[in-house]
C-alpha cells in the first residue's frame, strides 16, 4: 500500500515536473500564434489559411518532412552551441560568425585540398576532415572571445558580435577574392563546388534530407552527456552558476571560461560545416545571416536543455519550411515568420508575463543566464 | 574620464586623419582633406553618439540596454514610414513630413524602450535576455512591415517604394560670412575659411546630437534628477530608502534613452538616405555600447569615444574616394572589406581594458526588488 502510494506520488512529481518544463513554453506559443493571428488579419490576411499553409508546408508530405529535417539540422548545432554558453554563464550572440567561418573553412578543404594534394581522398578521410576543419576553426572564432573574457574581462556580448561583422567582412573579402568560384558565368560571391568525396550523402533516395541530420541528434545526446555526466559538464556547469564559488572549489575558471566558449564555437562552426558538406556543398555569402539570432531563440524556449533544443529546432525548422508553401496560399511574405518567432521569444523569455495572463503560480528559483558588464 | 584615454582618442584619430591626408596628398591640400575629414566624422558619430548617450541615460539609472541597435532600427523604419504616409497619404509638404518623420521615430524609440523597461523591470526578465529580444523583435517587425506594406498582397504603395519627402537639410553655420572680411583679398585664405566652415555645416540631428551630449552632462551631474538617476543605478536601496521612487526613475530613464536611441534612428532614413533596408543599423547600436563603456558612462566621454568611430568610418568613405591615388606600400587600404574592420576591432581593443578599466554603475543590470 505505502509504496504503492509513494511509486504513484513519484510518478505525480515526474509529471508535474514535466508539466512544469513544457507549459509555459507551450503557452508562450500560443499567445504568440494568437497575436501573429492577430497581426496577420491587421494587414489584410487571413490567420486560419496562413497558419494552415505552414502545417501543410512542413509537415504535409514525405519531402515536407525531410525538407523540415534540413531546416533543423544547423538549428539543432546552432540552438545547442547558444544553449551551452547559456550553462557556462556565457552569453554567445555570435553562432552567426561561427557558423560562417566554419562553413568557409569546410568549403575550402572541400573543394582545395585534392588540388593540393593533387589526387582524390577517399569519402571516409575527406568528409570528416572538412566537417572538422569548420568545427575548429569555429571554435578558434569563438575561443578567441572566451579569452579575452577570460583573461581582459571584455564582455562576451559586444565581442561576439564585433567577431561576427569580422567574420561577415573577412569571409566578404575571401569570397570575392581568393576563394570565389572562378567558373565564367558566376557572379556571385560563393566559393566552388566541393569535391564529390566530400559530400555528405543523403539518407534516403529522392530526399535531400542528409546524415548530418542524424549528427545532430547525436550531438545533442554527446552535449546532454558532457554536461550532466562528465567532470567537465560539471564545472562548465558551476562557473556558469556561481564563478566565485568555482574559484573556490578549486575549478580554474579562465580556463573553463575558454573552453566553454571554444565549444560553443564548435558546435556552431558545425552547423555551418555540415550545411556545407551534407546540402549546399558550397559556401555563398549572406547565408550565415540570421542564424546567430534565430540560435538564441531556439536555446531559450528549449531552456538551454539538449532535448528542449531539439524540439525547438524542429519548431523553428518547421515554421521556416513552412513559410514558402504559406507565402504561396496567401500572399503573406516569408518575413512574417521572423516576427513571429519574436514574439515566441519575447513570451519565452518573459515568462513572467506568461505567468501573468494565464495566473500559473511560479516554482522553483529563476536561473541566471547571463550577467552584466561587471562579470 | 581621464587624460590617458582622451589621449588615445586623440592618437586615434590623429592616425586615421594623417592616413587620409597621407594618401590624398597628391589630389587636394592637408587643410581639405582634414576638415573633410572632420565634417564627416562628426556627421557619421551621429547616431552612435546619440546611441552611447542612449545607453549612459539607461545604465546610470541601473538598466542595461543591450537592445539600442533594435530601438535604432525600429525608429529607422518608422520615422521613415510616418514620413512616406505623411507625404504620399495625407499630402503634406515635404518638410512637415520629413520633422514629423523625426518626431515618429523618436516615439518609436521610446515606445521599444517602454517594452524593455516593462521586460527588465516590472517582469525582472534578465536585461541582456530583454535586449536581445528588442533586437530579434525589431528585425523580425522592421522585415515583415517593410516586406507586406511595400510589396505584398494588397499593399498600400502597390508594389512599389513610393518616393520619400527626402532628407533633412543642411545647416549652414555662416563662419565664412563672419571673418572673410579678415582675409581681405587674399583668395587662400578665403578658400581656408570656406574648408573650415565645412566642418560646421551639419545636418540639424548632427547638431542636436553635440548639444544634446552637453545638456545630458549637466542634467546628469548638476541636477536633481540627474542625482537620482545616478543613485537609482548605484544603490537603489539607499535611494528608496530617502523616498526616491526607483521604479519610476528607472522606467523614466530608460524610456528617455529609447528616445534618444529613436532620433538616432530618424538620423539613417531622415538625415543621412531617404530610404530603408532591413539591417540598415549594422551593429552600430552595439558599437554605441563600446563608446559607451569607453566613455566611463559619462555623455562627454562617450561622444569622444564614438567620435573615434566616426572616424574610422570616415577613413573608409574616403578611402574609396582616394582609391587611384592610394600608393603601393599601402594597396591593403585599398580592400574596403579590410579597412571596414577598423571600429570592430577597435571596440574590440577597447573592451580589454588595456587603455585604462572603466567601472559601470554599481547596480547595472541588476533588477530592483522591494
Amino acid at each position: 500500500m505505502q509504496s504503492e502510494k509513494q511509486s504513484i506520488s513519484r510518478g505525480k512529481k515526474i509529471l508535474q515536473s514535466i508539466l512544469d518544463a513544457t507549459l509555459v513554453p507551450f503557452l508562450a506559443i500560443f499567445t504568440a500564434v494568437v497575436i501573429g493571428g492577430v497581426i496577420i488579419k491587421m494587414v489584410g490576411g487571413n490567420p486560419f489559411e496562413a497558419y494552415m499553409g505552414l502545417i501543410e508546408g512542413s509537415l504535409g508530405s514525405k519531402k515536407a518532412l525531410s525538407e523540415t529535417a534540413i531546416w533543423a539540422t544547423p538549428y539543432i548545432f546552432a540552438g545547442l552551441a547558444v544553449a551551452l554558453g547559456f550553462k557556462g554563464g556565457l552569453f554567445n550572440i555570435g553562432a552567426e560568425g561561427q557558423l560562417a567561418v566554419g562553413a568557409v573553412f569546410s568549403a575550402l578543404i572541400g573543394y582545395a585540398l585534392p588540388q593540393w594534394l593533387g589526387y582524390d581522398l577517399p569519402a571516409i578521410v575527406h568528409i570528416p576532415l572538412a566537417v572538422l576543419f569548420g568545427m575548429l576553426m569555429g571554435g578558434l572564432w569563438a575561443g578567441i572571445v572566451g579569452a579575452l573574457k577570460a583573461y581582459t574581462g571584455g564582455h562576451e556580448v559586444i565581442n561576439t558580435i564585433m567577431m561576427n561583422y569580422i567574420a561577415l567582412n573577412t569571409t566578404s573579402f575571401l569570397l570575392n577574392g581568393i576563394m570565389k568560384d572562378p567558373s565564367p558565368t558566376n557572379v556571385i560571391a560563393r566559393t566552388p563546388l566541393i569535391a564529390e568525396s566530400a559530400r555528405i550523402p543523403p539518407i534516403f533516395d529522392g530526399l535531400r534530407v542528409h546524415w548530418g541530420f542524424v549528427l545532430a541528434l547525436l550531438i545533442a545526446f554527446l552535449v546532454w552527456w558532457v554536461l550532466n555526466k562528465t567532470t567537465l559538464g560539471f564545472e562548465i556547469r558551476t562557473v556558469g552558476l556561481n564563478p566565485d564559488a568555482a574559484k573556490y572549489a578549486g575549478i580554474n575558471v579562465k580556463r573553463t571560461i575558454i573552453l566553454t566558449m571554444a565549444l560553443s564555437g564548435m558546435l556552431a562552426g558545425l552547423a555551418g560545416s555540415i550545411e556545407v558538406t551534407g546540402l549546399n556543398y558550397r559556401h555563398e555569402l549572406g547565408f550565415s545571416i540570421g542564424y546567430g539570432y534565430d540560435a538564441i531563440a531556439i536555446a531559450l524556449l528549449g531552456k538551454s536543455h539538449p532535448l528542449g533544443v531539439v524540439l525547438a529546432a524542429f519548431l523553428f525548422a518547421a515554421m521556416r519550411n513552412g513559410a514558402t508553401r504559406m507565402q504561396f496560399l496567401t500572399q503573406l511574405p516569408v518575413d512574417l515568420i521572423s516576427m513571429l518567432q519574436a514574439l515566441i521569444l519575447l513570451f519565452v523569455a518573459a515568462d513572467a508575463i506568461v505567468r501573468y495572463i494565464y495566473r500559473i503560480k511560479s516554482r522553483g528559483e529563476r536561473v541566471v543566464l547571463t550577467r552584466g558588464w561587471g562579470g | 574620464m581621464d587624460w590617458k584615454r582622451f589621449g588615445f582618442i586623440a592618437l586615434i584619430i590623429t592616425i586615421l586623419i594623417g592616413t587620409v591626408v597621407y594618401v590624398g596628398q597628391t589630389r587636394q591640400t592637408p587643410l581639405l582633406i582634414i576638415t573633410s575629414m572632420l565634417a564627416t566624422t562628426i556627421a557619421v558619430a551621429t547616431p552612435l553618439t546619440l546611441g552611447a548617450l542612449s545607453g549612459v541615460y539607461c545604465e546610470r539609472a541601473g538598466v542595461v540596454n543591450i537592445g539600442i541597435e533594435g530601438m535604432m532600427l525600429t525608429a529607422a523604419f518608422f520615422g521613415w514610414l510616418g514620413g512616406i504616409y505623411m507625404f504620399q497619404i495625407y499630402g503634406l509638404s515635404a518638410g512637415i513630413s520629413i520633422t514629423l518623420g523625426v518626431f515618429f521615430a523618436i516615439i518609436t524609440g521610446g515606445l521599444m524602450a517602454l517594452l524593455h523597461a516593462a521586460l527588465s523591470i516590472t517582469f525582472k526578465v534578465d536585461q541582456i535576455i530583454g535586449g536581445t529580444v528588442i533586437n530579434i523583435l525589431a528585425v523580425g517587425l522592421t522585415g515583415f512591415l517593410n516586406r507586406q506594406l511595400f510589396f505584398g498582397k494588397g499593399s498600400v504603395f502597390g508594389g512599389t517604394v513610393p518616393s520619400s519627402p527626402g532628407v533633412l537639410p543642411t545647416i549652414h553655420v555662416p563662419i565664412t560670412e563672419l571673418f572673410a572680411p579678415l582675409c581681405g583679398t587674399s583668395a587662400v585664405c578665403l578658400e581656408n575659411v570656406q574648408a573650415i566652415n565645412r566642418v560646421f555645416d551639419q545636418k540639424p540631428i548632427a547638431i542636436a546630437a553635440i548639444l544634446l551630449v552637453f545638456i545630458s552632462h549637466y542634467i546628469l551631474f548638476n541636477t536633481r534628477w540627474g542625482l537620482r538617476t545616478r543613485a537609482v543605478g548605484e544603490h537603489p536601496r539607499a535611494a528608496d530608502t530617502v523616498g526616491i521612487n526607483v521604479i519610476k526613475m528607472r522606467y523614466a530613464n530608460v524610456v528617455i534613452g529609447g528616445m534618444f536611441a529613436g532620433l538616432a534612428g530618424a538620423y539613417f532614413t531622415i538625415e543621412s538616405v531617404p530610404s530603408f533596408e532591413p539591417l540598415l543599423t549594422n551593429g552600430r547600436g552595439f558599437i554605441s555600447l563600446a563608446a559607451m563603456i569607453f566613455g566611463n558612462w559619462t555623455p562627454i566621454g562617450a561622444w569622444a569615444a564614438a567620435l573615434v568611430f566616426g572616424a574610422s568610418q570616415a577613413l573608409l568613405i574616403n578611402m574609396q574616394i582616394f582609391r587611384d591615388v592610394i600608393p603601393p606600400q599601402l594597396s591593403f587600404l585599398q580592400e574596403s572589406y579590410i579597412v571596414g574592420l577598423t571600429p570592430y576591432i577597435l571596440t574590440m581593443i577597447i573592451l580589454t581594458g588595456i587603455i585604462g578599466r572603466t567601472t559601470p554603475p554599481a547596480a547595472d543590470g541588476v533588477a530592483y526588488e522591494k
